[in-house]
């Protein structure tokens, strides 16, 4: 009796979605012959839209990683109009289950996929050999093929400006940093504002918690508090969320903030942020795809490109401060000078770059040390 | 006025019948309701789920994907559930399995003959989930702890011991401190059939007929039907309750194990977060869906698989927020559970006075 029970129902359900699908064949059948009355006014396939699909790991409620990335998308449908159409898949998990969203969206008709997380690089690969008449662009990884490119910024540029304001606002010389992944990109991005802040404060100290998430709001907020115990009053981080910022706010406590200008989303105890302005590159690669001009390539932008920025100051840091990062940022927009010129120590108070000699790109892409100043350490190293 | 909900002496044929149709008929009208505020055709809508779950060899093949781990994992816990013993521990069964399979294929891959890799790390992920599912099982039959709290604690060792592996001793040295193991070699790779669909399909297929047999055909099977039915009666017949504790939760637990094995070795590769993603707990969904019968469980799993799929659709096709995938999901399974109440119960309205002459 009851075995037919569970047979029975799962033969309804069976046959329901069966029916559903026969209902709407007929629906189907009435997009082609919409088409084609529309084809012939136009001049006939070169017309149709780019597709541009766009992977993301978050949602663009999160105010951070994937609201920028959001809004790179929104200027890319701005600048190209009509040219382009985009397809977005939200919460995407980094790891095997990535493939198929890829996979999705190119069965979908994408040309362009951006994938936008560390974790999708392996997956992309993979579905980039199946497709070689699809553009594949990987942001913050490093393996390419003919048909996939990566794309990243050079974000220790106002990370470092960053940590100026933060080592000259800071009473308890104590900086608290929410950290993501211990991985190059992040360790680069604390090295960079650790020393910003030591350029201005040589007793200051950055406290770094991992929190092994890029987003999760709880665990951020929850890593933030407990610098704040501890005695933190600037709290910096690299995270896809404002709930850092938040929790410092609520304890009367200062913040630096990442991904967009958190200052708008929080108030203005958020003294800046780094921030990314992704629109700049999306708008130029879908040219280059839609011009026939696109090769593979590994981009790395700085200041320069506009790609990263420091947000606005908040009025809360006082004008002097203001006057410093000034300076400092346009030696970097020049090119006189980059954050990872020595002399540089680690952690050990180890010379790892002699003054008058810069990092170069492959050694800053695999940075798995930390500079003087840093308290806190890298986990399996 | 009162409601009151009254179990049917017999059940009813047409209830039987009609319970189901109407669950899932109001589950895709409430659907379409979110769906309408959304301004989406809901005919569309669920036109695409479909197309999207069952419409194309690459559609079903990644709704069988979702659908291996639900159909081992729903085996298992089907197995536990027929004698009454809550196992709600198939996530972290499944946990300690892939632990296990990765450990072999991390470490001893490169000194085990290659053909044998693979079955040791079959026998291995059978075995850490069935030692799991052992533990609640000894305190339950030997010092009656409830097995309901041992199971799902047990549920966040796993999963955090998971994480610890794949965060810190087991991190891919290479992986620029990305978490996650690296990947296994060539010869720890489980066989797939089509697309991304792998051997693990016909460890579950296995599996089921090994589960029909054992609950129908042995006596071993009838003894867990009558403890399931009746303990008391089990128990003045002579039957060992303990020791049958203890052997159910052996292959429950394995099975569950195996789900995790199959998941590594066949799916990722790695060990990885994305490894417990609540197969364990969707699982038991899918057993008592199915009434706890073995093929009506590889049935409901596929089913459940279409559903997770084609969820996915609605965000690439539509341009749905993810959000929305997750209500229709819920919805139908909502309407679909809580309708079978009507099966087994009818609902009587009694108005005033007459309350008391017929409570």
């Amino acid at each position: 009796m009851r075995k037919r029970i569970g047979i029975l129902l799962a033969l309804v359900v069976v046959l329901s979605l069966v029916l559903a699908a026969c209902k709407q064949a007929a629906p189907e059948t009435e997009v082609p012959t919409e088409a084609p009355t529309e084809a012939p006014t136009e001049e006939m396939p070169a017309e149709e839209p780019l597709k541009v699909a766009f992977i993301y790991i978050g949602q663009p409620g999160d105010l951070g990683w994937t609201y920028e990335h959001d809004r790179g998308r929104k200027m890319l449908e701005e600048e190209l109009g009509d040219q382009v159409e985009t397809i977005v898949v939200m919460d995407v998990p980094e790891g095997p289950d990535a493939e198929k969203a890829i996979r999705d969206v190119v069965q979908q008709g994408a040309k362009v996929v951006f994938a936008t997380s560390f974790g999708y690089m392996d997956p992309m690969l993979t579905v980039a050999q199946e497709f070689p008449d699809v553009y594949f662009e990987h942001c913050s990884g490093y393996k390419t093929a003919d048909n996939m490119a990566t794309y990243f910024g050079r974000m220790y540029q106002p990370r470092y400006l960053s940590g100026l304001v933060a080592g000259s606002m800071t009473e308890a010389n104590f900086i608290g940093y929410v950290a993501a992944h211990p991985i190059p990109e992040v360790i680069r991005g604390i090295n960079a504002f650790t020393l910003g802040v030591r350029q201005v404060n040589p007793d200051a100290e950055v406290h770094v918690v991992w929190t092994n998430t890029w987003y999760d709001p709880v665990k951020e907020r929850e890593a933030a508090e407990a610098l704040l115990d501890e005695g933190a009053d600037i709290i910096a981080q690299h995270q896809d969320t404002t709930e850092p910022q938040k929790a410092a706010q609520e304890r009367g406590k200062l913040s630096i903030g990442y991904d967009s200008d958190m200052r708008q989303f929080v108030g203005d105890t958020v003294l800046t942020s780094p921030v990314w302005n992704w629109g700049v590159y999306y708008v130029k690669t879908v040219q280059d795809v839609l011009n026939g001009t696109w090769v593979t390539h590994q981009y790395w932008g700085g200041m320069a490109d506009g790609v990263v920025a420091l947000a606005e100051l908040s009025p809360m840091v006082p004008d002097d401060v203001k006057q410093l990062v000034d300076q400092e940022e346009e030696k970097i927009l020049s090119g006189e000078w980059d954050v990872f010129c020595g002399p540089i120590y680690d952690q050990n108070g180890e010379l790892k770059v002699p003054e008058g000699e810069c990092m170069s790109d492959a050694d800053m892409l695999s940075m798995d040390w930390f500079v003087q100043g840093v308290v806190g350490t890298i986990p399996t190293q | 006025m009162t409601i009151v909900f009254e179990k049917r002496l017999t059940r009813s044929r047409r209830a039987m019948f009609l319970v189901p149709v109407l669950s899932l008929v109001l589950a895709l009208v409430f659907g379409a309701m979110i769906l309408l505020v959304f301004r989406v055709n809901p005919l569309e809508a669920y036109r695409v789920m479909v197309q999207g779950s069952l419409g194309s060899g690459y559609a079903l093949s990644e709704t069988l994907v979702k659908a291996i781990p639900l159909m081992l994992t729903g085996l298992g816990v089907a197995i536990a559930f027929r004698m009454l013993f809550w196992n709600i521990g198939a996530e972290g069964q499944l946990a300690m399995g892939g632990i296990a399979a990765a450990y072999i294929a991390l470490f001893w891959a490169d000194r085990l003959p290659g053909p044998l890799v693979l079955p040791t790390m079959f026998v291995a992920g059978v075995l850490a989930g069935a030692v799991w599912g052992l533990i609640p099982a000894f305190l339950r039959a030997a010092l009656g702890v409830n097995e309901i709290l041992t199971t799902l604690m047990m549920n966040y060792i796993a999963i955090l011991l998971v994480e610890y592996l794949y965060l810190g001793p087991w991190r891919d040295p290479q992986g620029y401190g990305f978490p996650g193991t690296a990947q296994f070699p060539q010869v720890a790779w489980l066989p797939r059939l089509t697309g991304r669909v792998h051997v693990g399909l016909i460890f579950a297929l296995v599996a089921a007929v090994l589960v029909w047999f054992v609950l129908n055909r042995t006596r071993w099977g009838y003894e867990i039907q009558v403890i399931g039915e009746n303990p008391r009666a089990a128990r003045y017949s002579g039957i060992n309750i303990g020791f049958n504790i203890l052997l159910v939760m052996l292959l429950s637990g394995g099975l569950s194990g195996l789900a995790g094995m199959a998941e590594v070795a066949g799916i990722s590769r790695r060990l990885y977060q994305g490894l417990t993603v609540g197969y364990g707990y969707t699982a038991i969904i899918v057993a008592w869906l199915a009434n706890l019968n073995p093929w009506g469980i590889l049935l409901v799993a596929f089913l459940m698989g279409a559903l997770l799929v084609g969820g996915d659709q609605l965000q690439v096709a539509l341009g749905l927020p993810a959000a929305v995938a997750l209500v229709l999901q819920g919805a139908i399974l909502f309407f679909v559970l809580g309708g079978s109440i009507f099966v087994n119960y009818r609902v009587r309205i009694i108005r005033g006075h007459k309350e008391a002459k017929e409570a």
